[in-house]
């Protein structure tokens, strides 16, 4: 296909998943203002710009309320999530024709949606019900495009952007909420701040399934185990980048090697990495550090899917 | 044909009360006031179908369009402002005999103006003797300088020509226009017809229409006939300025329709003079570009530089011979409108024939006489300026106040060249359904002919409606809409 179309399929997806991110963070965090919290508003909305990266600065004023509407409502802020549903459309409307009219048409009723609920001042809104919809509509979508869509090349590159990102944004979550809450005591039982813990894994839809598997006594180092290295949870980051592997192996098989050989072995690196990895020894060696090598992976990896199959210089390129 | 014939004392029955004829040739209804008999049965069923079973029908046409997304998108205004096709359910029909004058008309007249596009970027023999004076065709803003000496496939410049028609108050078909850059509306006419098979298919069989279904592979077998020498499975491609130009969606339906890939400038790239699509495959090459995108626009480094709808070193390819543009550059030359006043003379230059199809009397403000008359008459006459499209730069003499006049006045006496005025012909009007009631609007046609290898007409065409009550402005862009065409077998 089209380099093109594949860039704008990649990044519709991204898009998607970054919204339903954030929605999800957004929720979370209002009901733990609910739960008696002892974090002040403002320092939390902080804190939840940070996962999503957003650009402020240590010294901006900002308040509770202002940082809240650049989650949610501001179309002039880039991670709110009706900026990122408003650029996943617009990369959609490229190439419509590769997306089924389904998807197409909840992506539009999803816009008109969120478009119609613009607000300008939060405090006459309701911003959970707002994340929550928009997280039942983009849910929906996922749905959908995994049931009508071809699984050809396209819904490769749509899974690349979703696994990706998806990957960056809980490795992003869990740093930001460790050097937040965590003693570096690993050995405790207790905790403190039990809420935000219980967020955390909240933030990533984890609460239940984690519970599966450890129980509902909840400790920091098997949440980092949940949301880093198990195989089965969807949100982990472990799955994320298997996910994103098996899609990039669906297309190896129609590109060159040359270009796609950079791709393959960073993206191979990281899943074992993830794959065979212990808890205790990314606690020994640092959290923070091995969160933000994946990170930086993360990024060396969206750079070489672009010398692959998007941005390859000519002269690699040319064949008969 | 003077005398209206049917008043409002003539009493039609429902839905047709509220028709009634007047200067113009109807095409429904003839000097007697009674339907003509190539429109009998539709307007029979007109008739037999009660008014509630008509309105359903809009509506399921309506539905048609809106859930295929039948849009076209208009120029000047906000986002998201793509609106479905303004669209009139009630066929326009055109015999069989008279078709085959048009057909006939249309072929002769694309032949010679590929002689004449090809003669005036080679040795300009039809300028050395005379029979077009040089400086209108060199002061012509869409001769391309750089198209000298430059030979296209099978000689063949336009591949896809839209000719506007009218018909004129005698009931005779004439030229108002060519149009030879990237001509527009096939796609609603393939629309049109699959409505018109859903709403009414009982009509569609008992008149006997010839189909138009195959312009799509007749398309393709055209741009496949004008590869380059040496490519026998040519790779096409429609290149296309992308989703924010008003005809996308026509740009998407006939590239999915044709099986061909819808391309961008951005997703092309030229290298040693061959061009590529950026695939995540690699490089594919291009043989033949249906281009969607305008001369000026097409090639940063040959033409406006500030284009980003175009391909660097395009032209370059192009000069090289290893890549076709269908249509070619440089074809702007023939549909100007004062060349267009030409064209009876280059019937008969190249072809040694008489023009099958008459063009609308042109006077050019170049010329002293003709100028004198016009400035004289602005209120009668229709002004244009060459080079518009969309039915902008137009004043329509009948219609326009002093003021408007004035305006003209001063354009053509400090700019000539730039204009052309005609009579206003009375177009023909169709009946129309419109809230409920029938009546008359003024239409015009658009065939489309494709040549390569040979020349293909498909039967029909666009009929265009003014669907203002009385206007004569039948483009999209101005508050036209279209109707379906039908052409009767023998």
């Amino acid at each position: 296909m089209l380099s093109r179309v594949a860039d704008s399929l990649y990044w519709m997806c991204r898009y998607l998943e970054r919204a339903e991110h954030t929605a999800r963070l957004v929720e979370v965090h209002l009901n733990l203002m609910l739960d008696q919290s002892l974090e002040s508003a403002d320092h939390r909305w902080r804190r939840v710009l940070k996962c999503v990266n957003a650009k402020c600065k240590e010294g901006d004023s900002l308040d509770g309320h202002t940082m809240l509407y650049m989650l949610t409502f501001d179309p002039g802020s880039p991670c709110s999530v009706v900026s990122c549903i408003m650029a996943a459309r617009e990369n959609a409307r490229q190439v419509r024709e590769q997306i089924s009219s389904d998807m197409w048409e909840q992506v539009n009723r999803l816009f008109h949606e969120v478009r119609r609920s613009g607000v300008n001042d939060i405090r006459e809104a309701q911003p959970l019900e707002f994340a929550m919809s928009a997280r039942n509509g983009l849910r929906l979508l996922e749905g959908i495009t995994d049931s009508t869509m071809n699984h050809g090349e396209g819904w490769s590159f749509l899974r690349l952007g979703r696994f990706l990102e998806r990957a960056s944004e809980i490795a992003t979550t869990l740093d930001v909420h460790f050097r937040e809450f965590f003693t570096g005591d690993t050995t405790r039982e207790g905790t403190d701040h039990h809420l935000e813990w219980l967020g955390l894994l909240n933030s990533c839809s984890a609460f239940e399934s984690y519970c599966k598997v450890y129980t509902a006594d909840v400790r920091p180092q098997r949440i980092a185990e949940f949301l880093l290295l198990n195989a089965e949870f969807p949100h982990s980051v472990r799955f994320s980048v298997e996910r994103f592997e098996r899609s990039l192996r669906g297309l190896n098989e129609r590109a060159s090697d040359r270009r796609t050989v950079r791709l393959n072995r960073l993206a191979g690196r990281l899943g074992a990495s993830l794959q065979f990895m212990q808890i205790d020894e990314v606690f020994s060696s640092g959290l923070s550090d091995f969160l933000h090598g994946i990170h930086r992976q993360s990024l060396q990896i969206h750079s070489a899917i672009y010398e692959a199959y998007i941005n390859y210089p000519v002269q690699m390129a040319l064949e008969a | 044909m003077a005398t209206p014939i049917l008043t409002r004392d003539t009493l039609l029955p429902a839905p047709f009360e509220r028709y009634s004829t007047t200067s113009a040739w109807d095409e429904m209804f003839g000097d007697d006031g009674l339907p003509r008999e190539r429109t009998r049965p539709i307007f029979d069923t007109m008739l037999e179908l009660p008014a509630e079973e008509l309105r359903r029908r809009k509506q399921v046409a309506d539905l048609f369009f809106l859930h295929q997304g039948i849009t076209f998108t208009v120029y000047g205004r906000g986002e998201g402002t793509e609106q479905i096709f303004p669209y009139d359910m009630i066929p326009r029909v055109i015999t069989s005999a008279e078709w085959s004058v048009v057909e006939r008309g249309l072929t002769q007249r694309i032949t010679a103006l590929n002689h004449f596009l090809r003669d005036v970027y080679h040795e300009g023999k039809i300028l050395s003797d005379n029979v077009i004076p040089r400086d209108v065709v060199y002061s012509c803003r869409h001769y391309r300088r750089q198209m000298r000496g430059l030979s296209v496939p099978r000689d063949n410049y336009v591949a896809v020509c839209g000719s506007d028609l009218i018909r004129s108050p005698e009931g005779k078909f004439l030229v108002l226009e060519d149009n030879l850059r990237v001509p527009s509306g096939v796609s609603y006419m393939l629309t049109s017809r699959q409505v018109m098979k859903r709403v009414f298919p009982s009509l569609v069989q008992q008149c006997g229409v010839r189909s138009v279904d195959h312009y799509p592979q007749a398309l393709l077998s055209t741009l496949r006939s004008l590869a380059p020498e040496g490519r026998h499975d040519p790779s096409i491609v429609l290149l296309s300025p992308g989703v924010f130009n008003s005809a996308y969606f026509e740009h998407a339906y006939l590239a999915r329709q044709m099986g061909i890939e819808l391309v961008e400038g951005r997703d092309l790239v030229v290298h040693d003079n061959i061009v590529y699509m950026r695939h995540t495959s690699g490089l594919r090459r291009v043989d033949v570009i249906y281009r969607r995108v305008d001369d000026d626009f097409i090639d940063p480094l040959a033409f406006r530089s500030d284009s980003i709808l175009g391909v660097p070193g395009l032209f370059n390819a192009y000069r090289s011979r290893n890549v076709t543009l269908a249509n070619a550059l440089g074809t702007g030359v023939a549909d100007d409108k004062a060349v267009y006043a030409y064209v009876p003379k280059m019937i008969r230059y190249y072809l040694d024939e008489d023009p099958i199809l008459d063009n609308v009397p042109t006077y050019l403000m170049t010329n002293p006489d003709d100028r004198k008359y016009t400035l004289e008459n602005l209120d009668k006459l229709v002004v244009k300026a060459v080079g518009e499209s969309g039915g902008y730069g137009m004043l329509i003499g009948p219609h326009s106040t002093a003021e408007q006049r004035r305006e003209f006045q001063d354009r053509i006496q400090s700019d000539p060249r730039n204009y052309i005025a005609q009579p206003t012909i009375t177009l023909s009007t169709a009946p129309c359904y419109i809230e409920g009631q029938v009546v008359p609007r003024h239409v015009d046609l658009r065939p489309f002919v494709l040549s390569g290898e040979k020349v293909t007409v498909v039967p029909g065409g666009l009929t265009r409606v003014a669907l203002r009550s009385g206007s004569l402005v039948v483009n999209s862009s101005q508050g036209g809409g279209s109707k379906d065409t039908w052409v009767l077998h023998d």
